[in-house]
C-alpha cells in the first residue's frame, strides 16, 4: 500500500488514467451502440479494434517508417497520423460490417436465440484473432516513432505530454460528434427508434437492417480511432491485444450503463482513473483487479451502471 | 407437453397461419414453415432400444481408449496426441460443460467466468497437497476432492449472493470479472505462486499387483475411466435435479423471472442453487485436471477457457444434457484432432483455433438451437419466435 505515492502525484496518475480511459471510452462505444440496438454483446468488437491497430501500423510501414526509422518532422508526422487514422477507421469499419454480415445477419434471418449470437461472435473473434496470430507468427509488431513526446502543459507537479493531450482532445471531439449525430441527425433518430422498439420502428418505415449496419459502422469507426491512439501510446500491437483491451472496454461500457453513449465515456474515464490510482497504491500488477472489483461494487449499488441504459430515450 | 409432442408430431402443417399461431406446440412446426421442422432431440427408436441405449453408450465410451487398436478406426485415429490423453481432455471438458449447462442452460444465467470455479477447485487441491504450498498440509487426493468441491461451492455462493440480483448481461460481465480477479490474484500473489505454479500434485490412490500406481502421468487411460465415472454420477445428479422442484423453478426463472417471482418461486434462492451446483461441478473438474497434469500455474486459467466451455454448451444445445456432452467433447476434440495433421507440408495444428472459430460460426448458423436441442427449450424458442417476430 502506497497511499503516499498516490497522494504525492495524484495529478499525474489522473492524467495517465484519463488518457487510458479515453481509449477505453472510444472502444466501448462499439459495444454500447450494438447493445443498445440489438441487445447483444458484440464479442467480436475486440477484433474490430485489432484490425485497426494493424491497419495503422502497416500504413506507416508502407510509407517507409518502420520501428527503427527516425521520427519525421512535424508536417510529415501530421500527414502520417491522418493517413493512419483514415486507414484504421476504414479497416475497422469494414471489419465490423463484415462481422455483422457473416456472423449476425444469417442468425437474425433464422430467428436464433440470443445465446447463439454470443457464440457466433465468439467464433468470429477467435477466428480473426488467430488468423492475425498466424500471419504475424504471434510476434508483437513494433510501432515507428511518429510522435516525439514532450511536455506541453504543466500545472504544479503535473505535466501533460502532447500525446496525452491529443488523445484526450480527439476522444472528446469524436464522442461529442457521435453524440450529436445520434441526437440530431435523421439517421441517428432511426438508431434511437430501433433501440427503443424495433418492431414499431420497422412499422414506421425505419429500415432496420440499415440501422444495424450503421451502428456496426459507427462502432467500427470509433474503434479505429481508439486503435490509432493505442498504437501511439503503447508502442506495439499483437494478435491478442484486441481481446485484452476489449474485456476492459466492455467493462467500461457496462460500468457507465451499456447502451448509453455518455455512459461509455463516463465508464471509460472512471475505469481508466481507477486503474491508474490502483496501480499507484497497490502496484501495477494489481491494477486490473482494482478495475474489476470496482465494477462489481458499482453494479451492486447501481445494477444498470452509472447512467443506466438509455440509448432509446430522448437523451441518447 | 411431452405427450402432445409425441402423439401429434406431424400435426396439420398446411392448415394456414391461424392454426399455427394458435397452437405452435401442437403442430410442432417451426415458424420457418414446413420442411424446416426443428429436431426435438428424440430419436424414433422402439422402447427396447431406448432402454438399451444408455448401457450401450456407457460401454462404448468405456472401450474408447482401445479404439485406436481397431484397424478401421486406427487409420483415422488422432495422431499428434496420444489417444487416452485426448479422451481424458474430452472427459473434463464434458464435465465442465455439464456444470455450466446447469447455470446457463437450466437457470438461464449467463456465466462468462466459469473457469474461475475450475481454478478455485484446482488451487484448493494445490494448496492442500503440493509440497510447494505454504500450508504444508500434504493431503491425499481423496481428501482434496471434497475440500475442493466445497471451496468451489462456497465461492459460487459468495459470488452469487450479491450479484444474482443483476440481470442478463450485467451478470455476464461480473462473472467474467470474477474469473479475471482469480487469475490475476493467482498471478500476482506469492501465496498462489503465480506462473511458477505448484508441482507434484497427488494422484488418486491405487496400485497394480506389481506395485506400480494405477494413476500416473504416463498413462491417461485410468484417468479417463475415472472421468467417465464422475461424469455418470454428475449426469444422474443433474438429471434428477432438472426434474425436481428445483429444476422446475429454474425453468420458470429462465422463462420469465418476474412471473416466476410473482408465482412464489424464490428466485434468488434457486439461482444461488444453480450457481453453487455449477461451481461444485467446475471445482470437481479442476481437481481432476490438476491431478492428471500434476502441475498448475496461473496461465492455466485463461478467460478463453470459460468461453470455450460456454461455446460447447450452446453449440451442443443449451439446457440439454446430451447436448452438453457432445458440445464439451467437440470443443476438446476438434483442436486435439488437428494436432500433428499435415496438409501440403504445413502443420494444421497452428490453425486449429481459427478452424474452430469458423466451425462454431457455421454450427450456430445452421443449427441456432444447438446440435441436440433441449426439447422443451426448443418449443419455448419457437413459441417465442411467434410472439416476437424479429429482434
Amino acid at each position: 500500500m502506497h497511499f503516499a505515492t498516490l497522494w504525492h502525484s495524484l495529478g499525474q496518475y489522473t492524467v495517465i488514467g484519463i488518457t487510458q480511459g479515453a481509449i477505453y471510452a472510444l472502444f466501448a462505444l462499439g459495444y454500447t451502440l450494438v447493445y443498445g440496438v440489438l441487445r447483444l454483446i458484440n464479442f467480436a468488437h475486440s477484433e474490430v479494434f485489432l484490425v485497426g491497430t494493424y491497419a495503422a501500423v502497416l500504413t506507416w510501414n508502407a510509407a517507409g517508417y518502420d520501428q527503427n526509422a527516425a521520427p519525421p518532422g512535424i508536417p510529415a508526422a501530421l500527414g502520417l497520423l491522418l493517413l493512419a487514422l483514415i486507414a484504421a477507421m476504414l479497416a475497422s469499419a469494414l471489419t465490423a460490417l463484415g462481422i455483422e454480415l457473416v456472423a449476425y445477419r444469417p442468425l437474425r434471418r433464422r430467428n436464433a436465440p440470443p445465446l447463439a449470437f454470443l457464440i457466433t461472435a465468439i467464433g468470429a473473434s477467435v477466428a480473426i484473432s488467430e488468423f492475425v496470430g498466424i500471419l504475424t507468427h504471434r510476434n508483437p509488431h513494433g510501432m515507428p516513432r511518429i510522435v516525439t513526446q514532450k511536455t506541453v502543459l504543466s500545472i504544479g507537479s503535473t505535466s501533460i505530454t502532447n500525446l496525452q493531450l491529443g488523445i484526450m482532445v480527439t476522444a472528446l471531439v469524436m464522442m461529442a460528434g457521435l453524440d450529436q449525430f445520434i441526437r440530431r441527425s435523421r439517421m441517428g433518430r432511426g438508431v434511437r427508434a430501433v433501440a427503443q422498439d424495433p418492431n414499431t420502428a420497422a412499422l414506421m418505415g425505419v429500415n432496420k437492417d440499415r440501422v444495424i449496419s450503421l451502428v456496426f459502422l459507427l462502432g467500427g469507426l470509433m474503434a479505429g480511432v481508439a486503435a490509432l491512439m493505442y498504437n501511439l501510446k503503447i508502442g506495439d500491437t499483437r494478435y491478442n491485444s484486441g481481446f485484452d483491451l476489449g474485456v476492459k472496454a466492455f467493462t467500461a461500457a457496462v460500468l457507465g450503463g451499456i447502451g448509453n453513449l455518455r455512459g461509455a465515456l463516463l465508464g471509460g474515464l472512471v475505469l481508466g482513473v481507477a486503474e491508474s490510482y490502483g496501480s499507484g497504491v497497490f502496484g501495477s500488477q494489481w491494477q486490473d483487479v482494482v478495475a474489476f472489483v470496482l465494477l462489481v461494487l458499482i453494479l451492486l449499488v447501481r445494477p444498470t451502471g452509472l447512467l443506466g441504459e438509455t440509448l432509446g430515450r430522448a437523451r441518447a | 407437453m411431452t405427450e402432445i409432442d409425441s402423439t401429434a408430431p406431424d400435426g396439420p402443417e398446411g392448415t394456414g397461419p391461424d392454426t399455427a399461431a394458435d397452437s405452435p406446440q401442437r403442430n410442432g412446426t417451426a415458424p420457418a414453415g414446413p420442411g424446416r421442422r426443428a429436431f426435438r432431440g428424440r430419436l424414433p427408436l422402439p422402447p427396447w432400444a431406448r432402454k438399451a441405449a444408455v448401457p450401450a453408450a456407457v460401454l462404448i465410451a468405456a472401450l474408447l481408449p482401445y479404439a485406436g487398436d481397431v484397424p478401421v478406426i486406427g487409420v483415422v485415429a488422432t495422431t499428434g496426441i496420444d489417444w487416452p490423453s485426448a479422451l481424458f481432455n474430452m472427459s473434463y471438458f464434458v464435465l465442465l460443460a455439464l456444470g455450466l449447462n446447469v447455470v446457463v442452460g437450466f437457470a438461464g444465467l449467463l456465466d462468462l467466468g466459469y473457469v474461475g470455479f475450475f481454478a478455485v477447485g484446482a488451487y484448493t487441491m494445490a494448496l492442500l497437497a503440493s509440497p510447494d504450498s505454504q500450508l504444508h498440509a500434504h493431503w491425499p487426493w481423496l481428501l482434496c476432492v471434497p475440500a475442493a468441491i466445497a471451496m468451489a461451492m462456497i465461492s459460487g455462493v459468495i459470488l452469487g449472493w450479491p450479484t444474482l440480483r443483476l440481470r442478463g448481461d450485467y451478470l455476464a460481465i461480473v462473472t467474467l470479472g470474477f474469473a479475471e480477479i482469480i487469475r490475476l490474484t493467482a498471478t500476482g500473489s506469492s501465496f498462489l505462486r503465480g506462473e511458477r505454479g505448484f508441482t507434484d500434485l497427488p494422484h488418486p490412490p491405487g496400485s497394480y499387483a506389481d506395485g506400480s500406481p494405477v494413476f500416473s502421468v504416463t498413462d491417461a487411460t485410468p484417468y479417463y475411466w475415472l472421468g467417465l465415472a464422475v461424469i455418470l454420477v454428475v449426469i444422474v445428479v443433474v438429471r434428477n435435479l432438472e426434474r425436481s422442484r428445483v429444476g422446475r423453478s429454474w425453468l420458470a426463472i429462465r422463462e420469465d423471472e418476474e412471473a416466476a417471482e410473482i408465482m412464489g418461486v424464490r428466485t434468488i434462492k434457486y439461482k444461488l442453487w444453480a450457481f453453487a451446483i455449477g461451481a461444485a461441478i467446475g471445482g470437481l473438474g479442476g481437481v481432476m485436471f490438476a491431478g492428471e497434469q500434476g502441475f498448475l500455474n496461473s496461465q492455466t486459467f485463461l478467460l478463453l477457457f470459460s468461453i470455450l466451455v460456454l461455446a460447447g454448451v450452446v453449440m451442443g444445445g443449451a439446457g440439454s444434457i446430451p447436448g452438453a456432452i457432445l458440445g464439451g467433447a467437440l470443443i476438446s476434440y476438434i483442436p486435439d484432432r488437428l494436432r500433428g495433421v499435415e496438409v501440403a507440408g504445413t502443420d494444421i495444428f497452428e490453425y486449429r483455433f481459427m478452424f474452430f472459430g469458423i466451425m462454431i460460426i457455421l454450427i450456430m448458423i445452421f443449427r441456432p438451437q444447438g446440435l441436440i436441442p433441449n426439447r422443451r427449450r426448443a418449443m419455448e424458442l419457437s413459441d417465442r419466435a411467434e410472439e416476437v417476430p424479429v429482434v
